[in-house]
């Protein structure tokens, strides 16, 4: 029995990721392409980085998209720290059914229907549209998946050490400051970075919470592309990748090394006891 | 312990600042959206005539609510085609990215470990990066003078460009694309749980290695098999940016329906009876996932 893959799961998982990688990879390509046609390849240049600092409507926008995911990420790493500690410490409270169904529920809803719904919201409560109610939008999605990330480091840790200095005659909030939220740090600065890159992705949902005044950087590239596909998309859309990928690489990072802690924290508990 | 037991006002205020939260913004706009729904459509600021006002008056109206909107729905055939095309679509496209991801998923879960944390980490970075400039980088790819077009008129394999981009077809690669790593991690999940001595005591009992497959591995991953359907489906059928970038006019989803019928026509009651439908239609497949999440994490 061979313990490897085998030469049909090599050659599919090779074409697999080549069908994952190469539409990113041409359009990476692409941006340094000096011809304005897309598929001509007129040498290398990088003109369309330069001009795009000089397209004032993608500057105002990624403004507007950097300013709302900051607010959205911090928002949403309070609302969602609260939330998953809630789901992981608290066994049994009024409505808990219905609390860790609003949580899960928005991970798979579809863009659509929160938008909608939540811009019937906002117009009922007469609240004027703009990046205060793309932060709301953002922020009640985001928090779902920070909640995760946070209920799930939770779950993993036994309650002995809070137990242990709640008797010692802690306050909840000293246990909670001291104990908890160090030991859910990695989790809470995962799920900040998931909710930026959340917020900062979006193109639905903004669409329907934003105002005048208030475009996201998708909505900017959603409305050029309908145009056509333009070499500054292909800039932009790169340093974006550029961004994300080294978000994503400091993310595992951190995980892993989240990871390595809890590992040390264990032994450690093993050899105390 | 008694302490312990009983709610701090501390721990209460933990609860309630989000549990308000999701409330004010997440349930009570399904029951706006719903409300609406029931509404008739009107010319003004916001467009739309209530159709009742507060609960004293609901049971007053309910025995004659208006479902005109709904009845709309069922009478116009663009809306029953987009929903018919919705499922299709999603249907197929879950299909198709079950039939790519397996192989990967089982070749994942059979390689080394060293390599498998790669591995899994190239599935992954796709999903951190931008859906929508993913959507978009096929448009490149695809339209008619467009990079594949272009590689295949100069390998010689066709004579004519393809027209792929504004059709079905642009819309399935579209969704396999942006969703298959849904459907990969949850399988590799089960199939990296999978006993390789069964297979090898399979394999001494004579079976060939495909008998052993359809025998062992697959009825062992069916668990994976049924998660990852479900995460590609129901993103899927509410798709709106994957059909208007590539499918063009052709290809009516629903997601597309809406949102052309709440920014365009800026008809709110009708976007707000497909949304509640769209929302009837996703409840049965996320509440199986939801059962069989549960069980898988109990089990």
């Amino acid at each position: 029995m061979q313990k490897g893959p085998g030469l049909f799961l090599k050659v599919a998982m090779v074409l697999g990721f080549a069908f994952l990688y190469a539409p990113i990879v041409i359009l990476i390509i692409y941006s340094f392409n000096a011809s304005k046609l897309v598929t001509v390849w007129g040498g290398f240049s990088t003109q369309w980085y330069v001009s795009l600092w000089q397209n004032q409507g993608l500057m105002d926008a990624a403004k507007v998209s950097i300013v709302v995911a900051l607010c959205v990420s911090t928002l949403a790493a309070l609302l969602g720290v609260l939330a998953g500690f809630s789901l992981a410490r608290m066994p049994r409270f009024f409505g808990r059914t219905l609390f860790s169904g609003m949580v899960l529920a928005p991970l798979v809803m579809p863009d659509v229907i929160i938008g909608l719904s939540l811009l019937l919201t906002f117009i009922s409560m007469s609240l004027d549209r703009g990046m205060l109610t793309i932060v709301i939008a953002h922020a009640t999605f985001s928090m779902c998946y920070v909640a995760v990330v946070v209920q799930s480091r939770l779950v993993g840790f036994d309650t002995s050490v809070e137990e242990a200095a709640q008797d010692l005659g802690a306050k909840p909030l000293t246990v909670f400051l001291r104990i908890t939220l160090p030991l859910i740090a990695p989790a809470v600065a995962a799920g900040w970075l998931l909710s930026f890159t959340l917020s900062l992705d979006d193109l639905v949902i903004a669409s329907f919470a934003s105002g005048p005044g208030s475009t996201t950087l998708p909505m900017k590239i959603f409305s050029s592309v309908r145009l056509g596909v333009t070499p500054e998309i292909n800039a932009i859309a790169t340093i974006l990748i550029g961004l994300v990928a080294t978000g994503t690489v400091i993310y595992s990072l951190m995980l892993k090394r989240a990871a390595a802690q809890r590992i040390q924290a264990e032994q450690a508990m093993k050899q105390a006891a | 312990m008694a302490a312990k037991s009983g709610m701090t006002w501390g721990r209460r205020l933990a609860v309630a600042i989000p549990y308000l939260w999701l409330l004010a913004f997440f349930l009570a706009p399904f029951l706006i959206v719903l409300k609406i729904s029931f509404s008739e459509p009107a010319i003004a600021q916001p467009p739309y005539v209530p159709t009742w006002e507060n609960w004293a008056a609901i049971k007053a109206h309910l025995a004659n609510l208006n479902f005109g909107n709904y009845a709309f729905l069922f009478s116009d055939s663009l809306y029953v085609n987009s929903y018919l095309n919705s499922i299709r679509i999603a249907s197929i496209s879950t299909l198709i990215a079950l039939l790519i991801g397996y192989p990967m998923a089982y070749g994942i879960a059979r390689s080394s470990p060293n390599w498998r944390a790669t591995l899994l980490m190239l599935v992954i970075l796709p999903f951190w990066t931008s859906f929508l400039i993913r959507v978009y980088s096929w448009i490149g790819i695809l339209k008619t003078e467009g990079v594949l077009n272009t590689f295949l008129l100069w390998t010689g394999v066709i004579s004519e460009p393809l027209v792929i981009h504004f059709t079905p077809t642009a819309v399935y690669i579209g969704i396999v694309y942006s969703y298959l790593p849904f459907m990969i991690l949850p399988l590799y999940a089960s199939l990296e749980k999978l006993d390789l001595s069964l297979l090898e005591a399979a394999a001494d009992l004579g079976a060939k290695p495909l008998t052993a497959f359809w025998r062992i591995t697959l009825p062992m991953s069916l668990p994976g098999v049924a998660a990852g359907c479900f995460l590609v489906f129901i993103p899927a059928v509410g798709e709106f940016v994957i059909p208007e970038l590539l499918g063009g006019s052709s290809t009516q989803m629903i997601g597309r329906t809406l949102w052309s019928e709440f920014f365009q026509n800026r008809d709110w009651p009708i976007a707000s009876s497909v949304a509640v439908l769209l929302l009837m239609m996703l409840v049965v497949p996320i509440l199986i996932f939801q059962w069989a999440a549960k069980r898988e994490g109990t089990g």
